[in-house]
């Protein structure tokens, strides 16, 4: 099982380098998977979209579609990028600690 | 036995026995040079033996600021294959109609050999130049080099997919459009659509010159948009002459051939009824001197094909039955706009185009995105009750 190390705190992850462990998350965690992904300072914007996708996801067991984040988020999509420029899938989605999202291609 | 001896792959030559040329073959000359490719064989042979393929589904790696383009693909015995254990594709947009300089060819070899496994697969379904087996920490360097040198990566994932065409009228008569402009202005056009997934699923738009359909997008594109002609074939009768001079079987080749039945051959004069022609291609494509495509041109709109992956496969239904050559473009991208309006709010999870149509009906998808039924959308309008009245109509 691959490890992520932050600041001395060590995850388990996928070969993707996704939370093992979704319960684990907390805020620290959201911090130091942040720095995985090209997010040097997690602001309310970044807070925004992190707090919708784990609110989604502990009601619903799942990411949401992507047209729904925008929606309920109020970013464009673009927007989304310039917060995450790994993207809201991969990016936003693992700091805000979700098993990865599934068969997209 | 020494380290850089190739393992023996019995399974896997026994397909380079037959009489074609065998990607084994191949793959066993890049792993001449590169351990990926060799392990690359071995995994494959594993896998022939278990008979259980040995990748794992999904992966989720990328470029900054791009959601598509990269696919990933990890091995579930990576101790045993570590050369192989990430082995992700990049998509790479080709330019239109595939024509390359063979200087660009050997510079996308290069960057490929110095970062990846140095195989490719020219071109994938999609149309894209595919390079095959990068490691994660190679893609960032290698998006860099290949944007240095002019190109950049494709559509994957729930994207517009890298938009394709046929090779048009840089080398076909036939073609009703400008295919290539068309297909580099869409992609120009939808950047943000292509590398920022927004959608519920794929989204693939081809064209083709005419009904020859090279690029089969009739049977694969979610918007097709293929060249047709609105007025009569176009006839030169010493030429219908000629070819039957020179032996062609007119009324059994050509006329008997035809699906429209609306072509007559007396023996010594062919008359095409054009009213009734389907514009097939048949009779042009076999008496390419005497007839060809009329001078009315533009293209007829399709959508919903499909190949079989999450439902079963679907062709295209006809959207718009004949825009003008000028006007493709611009109706095009109207209709693109409403229909993906239709699918973001309607549309569920890995839910096609033409998939949403078939749950929703017709009628209701034409009424969501403002058309008007018309016969042409039919395949046998007089005898297939398609669309009759919306309810509100039988009050
Ligand atoms: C003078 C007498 C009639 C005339 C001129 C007539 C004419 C027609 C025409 C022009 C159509 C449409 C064909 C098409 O779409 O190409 C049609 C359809 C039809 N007719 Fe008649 N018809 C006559 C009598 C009848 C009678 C007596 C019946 C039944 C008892 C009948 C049953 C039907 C049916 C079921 C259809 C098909 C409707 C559909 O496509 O769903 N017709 N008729
Ligand atoms: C259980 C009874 C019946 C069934 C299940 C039935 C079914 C059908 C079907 C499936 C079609 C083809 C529709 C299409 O091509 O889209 C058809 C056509 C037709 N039926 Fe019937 N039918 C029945 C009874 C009748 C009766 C009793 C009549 C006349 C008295 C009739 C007259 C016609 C006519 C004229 C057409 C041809 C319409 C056209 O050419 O467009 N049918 N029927
Ligand atoms: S689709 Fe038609 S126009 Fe395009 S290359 Fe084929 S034959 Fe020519
Ligand atoms: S194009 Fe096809 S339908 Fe039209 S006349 Fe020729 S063979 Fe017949």
């Amino acid at each position: 099982m691959p490890k992520y190390e932050h600041d001395g705190r060590i995850y388990e992850v996928d070969e993707d380098g996704f939370l093992q462990e979704p319960d684990l998350w907390n805020e620290t965690v959201a911090r130091d998977f942040a720095a995985s992904e090209d997010v040097p300072e997690m602001t309310d914007a970044h807070w925004v979209v992190v707090n919708y996708l784990r609110n989604y996801y502990l009601q619903f067991g799942i990411a949401p579609m992507v047209r729904k984040v925008v929606k309920e988020t109020g970013f464009k999509l673009t927007q989304i990028y310039e917060l995450f420029p790994s993207g809201p899938a991969k990016g936003a989605c693992k700091v805000a600690g979700l098993p990865k999202p599934t068969g997209c291609v | 036995m020494p380290e850089d001896q190739p393992k023996p792959t019995p399974l896997l030559d026994e397909l380079e026995t037959g009489p074609w040329p065998s990607f084994v073959t191949e793959i066993k000359r890049a792993a001449e040079n590169n351990p990926a490719s060799a392990d690359l064989l071995g995994l494959l042979e594993r896998s022939y033996q278990d008979r259980k393929g040995h990748w794992k589904h999904g992966g989720i790696v990328g470029v900054r600021g791009y959601g598509s383009g990269v696919i990933g693909r990890y091995n579930d015995i990576p101790d045993e294959f570590p050369n192989v254990a990430q082995f992700h594709t990049l998509r790479v947009n080709h330019p239109s109609g595939w024509f390359y300089t063979s200087d660009a060819l050997r510079t996308l070899a290069d960057i490929w050999e110095r970062h990846g496994s140095g195989l490719t697969n020219l071109h994938g379904a999609t149309g894209d130049i595919i390079l095959l087996g990068a490691r994660t920490d190679q893609l960032e360097a290698t998006f860099q080099d290949l944007t240095a040198a002019g190109f950049d990566l494709g559509g994957s994932g729930s994207a517009m997919r890298t938009p394709s065409c046929c090779v048009g009228q840089a080398r076909c008569e036939w073609a009703c459009f400008d295919t290539m402009k068309f297909c580099n202005n869409l992609t120009q056009a939808y950047q943000d659509e292509m590398h920022r997934p927004p959608f519920p699923y794929k989204f693939k738009v081809k064209a083709s010159g005419c009904p020859n359909d090279c690029v089969a997008a009739i049977a694969r594109a979610d918007l097709s948009i293929i060249g047709i002609w609105k007025d009569d074939i176009r006839q030169d009768d010493a030429a219908v002459a000629e070819y039957a001079a020179a032996g062609l079987d007119i009324a059994r080749d050509v006329c008997a051939r035809c699906p429209g039945q609306c072509m007559e051959w007396t023996g010594a004069h062919l008359t095409i009824d054009n009213r009734d022609c389907k514009r097939c291609m048949h009779c042009i494509n076999v008496m390419p001197k005497a007839l060809r495509p009329g001078v009315e041109r533009g293209a007829a709109i399709l959508i919903g094909a499909k190949a079989p992956i999450v439902q079963g496969a679907l062709l295209s239904s006809v959207l718009v039955p004949f825009v003008p050559e000028a006007e493709i473009e611009a109706t095009v991208r109207e209709l693109l706009a409403r229909i993906w309006e239709f699918w973001d709010e309607y549309g569920k999870n890995r839910e096609r185009i033409g998939e949403l149509i078939q749950r929703v009906g017709m009628a209701a998808f034409l009424d969501g995105i403002g058309l008007e039924p018309r016969p042409e959308m039919v395949a046998f309008p007089r005898d297939n009750p398609f669309v009759f009245f919306q309810k509100e109509d039988t009050k």
